[in-house]
């Protein structure tokens, strides 16, 4: 009763990067809560799945094994969470801000009107005073994230409804194994005491899986550009900068929307968290959410016409002028100096 | 052949990816008088996803809910322009401060007094929140099955529908019976433009409170075309627990808003000028970040 729960996802036997980076993050607020950490894998083959979990602090590995629950499909995931949450009544829910996560959250949300927040990217545990009710709350979860136009930053709390319910998206939080010996324990359940056969009436028929093909967040550099790089053409000196580097492609919601980079770029709250050894914005003003996917890239350059940019005031290097002529100097200074 | 009655579920939003400078008062509260107020994008790619339907099954509807302030029939007239069958406005003050939950809950509401249907269709998310909740929630409410993050029709008859769901990490055919609720990428084909015969049919479509405050010469207008009424729905229409609704009815709540205030590193800086990008280009390399 009253612990902090992960739902895991798994794909073809693997557990998530972001469940377990959501177990890291479960632990520590587990601890500040004086609470236990359990984690839920609904799936089919799932034989010693829990071998993955455990380690990252779970104490309770509850698994749900059918060959029906795999390929997701929301009804019988949805179904074995609300009644688990309703027996269990966890304090904490949280989720991947995946297709997944995201198709999830919203439906057990609703059915336990417990509230939810998407796309956090920080949770920490704090207390509440309602003074016009004149209550005080305490250890309430703090879900923070950029909202409207990322001019803002929002803490938003559940103080009624639990579960607090939250999404975080791939990469915002750290992953790091607390003990390989942990001892955890696990909770097989039943699948027919939580699903019926009619939560089956929708039926994934065909899936093509396709590895992805760029891979930012593991990049150690990343040259990134914005809405300032102006075309899709200019993108294409990003690309040369960053094959010369030995870099990824980025870019910020406003360059995607702009039809200037794929949406498999994107960095920021509602796209990939990266943290490279060198970060290159080009032609990014730097609204929060997009700070929020690479603020702790441990150097950043910011190449921008504005020397009054936002993001200027993140980088340890600021080129002010135009990127056209800026980026194939760095190219041609750098095959210079590692000749 | 009797069609499918489909319901689009839109929304109207300030145009967050055109946000200047003056977007914020000085109290960090949103200037929403500064910025533009458009159909949710996605929720175009919902309505052209219905109307694709309507196209496919002859006979078909397509109704647009949408709950906001009364400026919100623009988006209705709008969908009314590209080829929607009728609107219904969800409007009232008791609706103000409502999180996703509370927002699902009048809309779900409201749905049941629309009438029987056999499809909702609504876009993934709206850009001023990207919450992508609504939709889901909304399922839930009305008990129906979900099928989220659609980009196209396979295939559809009165019983059943499949449809090629687009993913991060791939695409998936599902398939599915009516009714249902379906919610549609951005990367679904665009809406069709506003048809120019439609346009001039439905220009002087209004909800009651546009009439009233309307000072045309139109009025007369109403009774013998009644496609020109967008129904205007309050809570007085819904069946709702007050303790459901608005600020009340919302588990979530904002504790606490910051204003975004950089504190400046002691950044280097440079010009485009060739040496101090050879002396970067040199210590970047030597300090085996690059390089």
């Amino acid at each position: 009763m009253n612990n902090i729960f992960v739902y895991c996802e798994v794909e073809e036997g693997v557990v998530a990067d972001v469940s377990l980076e959501l177990l890291t993050k479960g632990r520590s607020l587990a601890d500040e809560l004086k609470c236990q950490l359990e984690a839920i894998i609904i799936g089919a083959g799932l034989k010693d799945i829990e071998n993955q979990v455990i380690p990252y602090g779970a104490d309770v590995v509850h698994i749900i094994d059918d060959p029906r629950l795999a390929p997701y499909t929301t009804s019988p995931h949805a179904a074995v969470l609300i009644k688990l949450f309703q027996e269990e009544k966890p304090q904490i829910a949280l989720m991947g801000a995946t297709p997944i996560g995201r198709d999830l959250g919203p439906r057990v949300s609703s059915a336990l009107h417990s509230g939810l927040t998407a796309d956090c990217t920080s949770l920490e545990i704090g207390d509440h005073e309602d003074k016009k009710a004149g209550k005080v709350y305490k250890n309430l979860l703090y879900q923070i994230r950029p909202a409207f136009g990322g001019n803002i930053i929002a803490w938003i709390i559940n103080p009624d409804c639990r579960p607090q319910m939250a999404t975080v998206r791939e990469g915002v939080m750290k992953k790091g194994i607390l003990n390989a010996k942990y001892p955890g324990k696990v909770n097989r359940l039943e699948v027919s005491k939580y699903v019926s056969d009619v939560d089956f009436a929708v039926q994934v028929i065909e899936r093509h899986l396709e590895k992805r093909k760029i891979n930012i967040k593991g990049a150690s550099i990343v040259v990134s550009g914005g809405y300032g790089v102006g075309s899709k053409e200019n993108f294409k000196l990003l690309y040369d900068l960053a094959a010369v580097l030995g870099a990824e492609v980025g870019a910020s919601r406003a360059a995607v929307d702009a039809g200037y980079a794929e949406h498999e770029r994107q960095i920021g709250q509602t796209g990939i968290t990266v943290r490279p050894k060198l970060y290159i914005a080009c032609g990014i003003s730097g609204q929060v959410q997009h700070r929020a996917g690479m603020e702790e890239s441990a150097q950043i350059i910011s190449i921008n016409t504005d020397p009054e940019a936002p993001i200027n005031s993140l980088a340890d290097y600021v080129i002010t002028g135009d990127l056209s002529e800026i980026i194939p100097k760095m190219i041609k200074y750098y095959k210079q100096n590692t000749k | 052949m009797k069609g499918l009655r489909i319901i689009v579920l839109a929304k109207q939003v300030p145009d967050t990816r055109n946000v200047g400078k003056d977007a914020m008062k000085a109290d960090g509260t949103v200037n929403r008088a500064v910025l533009p107020a458009i159909f949710n994008p996605e929720d175009l790619n919902a309505l052209e996803l219905a109307l694709c339907v309507k196209d496919e099954i002859p006979g078909s509807t397509v109704t647009i809910l949408t709950m906001g302030p009364g400026r919100a029939a623009e988006i209705i007239r709008e969908g009314l322009y590209r080829g929607a069958d009728g609107g219904v406005l969800l409007t009232d003050r008791a609706f103000a401060g409502s999180d996703t939950l509370a927002t699902s809950y009048a809309l779900s509401q409201a749905i049941k007094e629309m009438g029987e249907f056999d499809l909702i269709v609504a876009g993934r998310q709206a850009i001023d929140g990207d919450t992508a909740q609504v939709g889901p929630q909304v399922a839930e409410k009305l008990g129906l099955f979900q099928v989220t993050y659609v980009e196209a029709v396979l295939k559809v008859d009165k019983s059943k529908i499949t449809v090629r769901r687009r993913l991060d990490n791939g695409v998936e055919t599902v398939k599915a019976p009516l009714p249902l609720l379906l919610t549609v990428n951005s990367s679904a084909p665009d809406c069709r433009s506003r048809n120019a015969k439609l346009l001039m049919k439905y220009k002087h479509a209004r909800t009651v409170t546009e009439r009233q405050e309307a000072t045309e010469d139109y009025l007369y207008l109403y009774d013998s075309r009644p496609f020109l009424n967008i129904h205007e729905m309050t809570v007085n229409e819904i069946k709702s627990e007050p303790d459901q609704l608005g600020l009340a009815g919302s588990p979530t709540k904002v504790k606490r808003i910051e204003n975004v205030i950089l504190q400046a590193k002691d950044a280097k800086r440079l010009t485009a000028a060739d040496e101090g990008i050879n002396d970067l280009m040199k210590e970047l390399i030597d300090s085996h970040v690059i390089g």
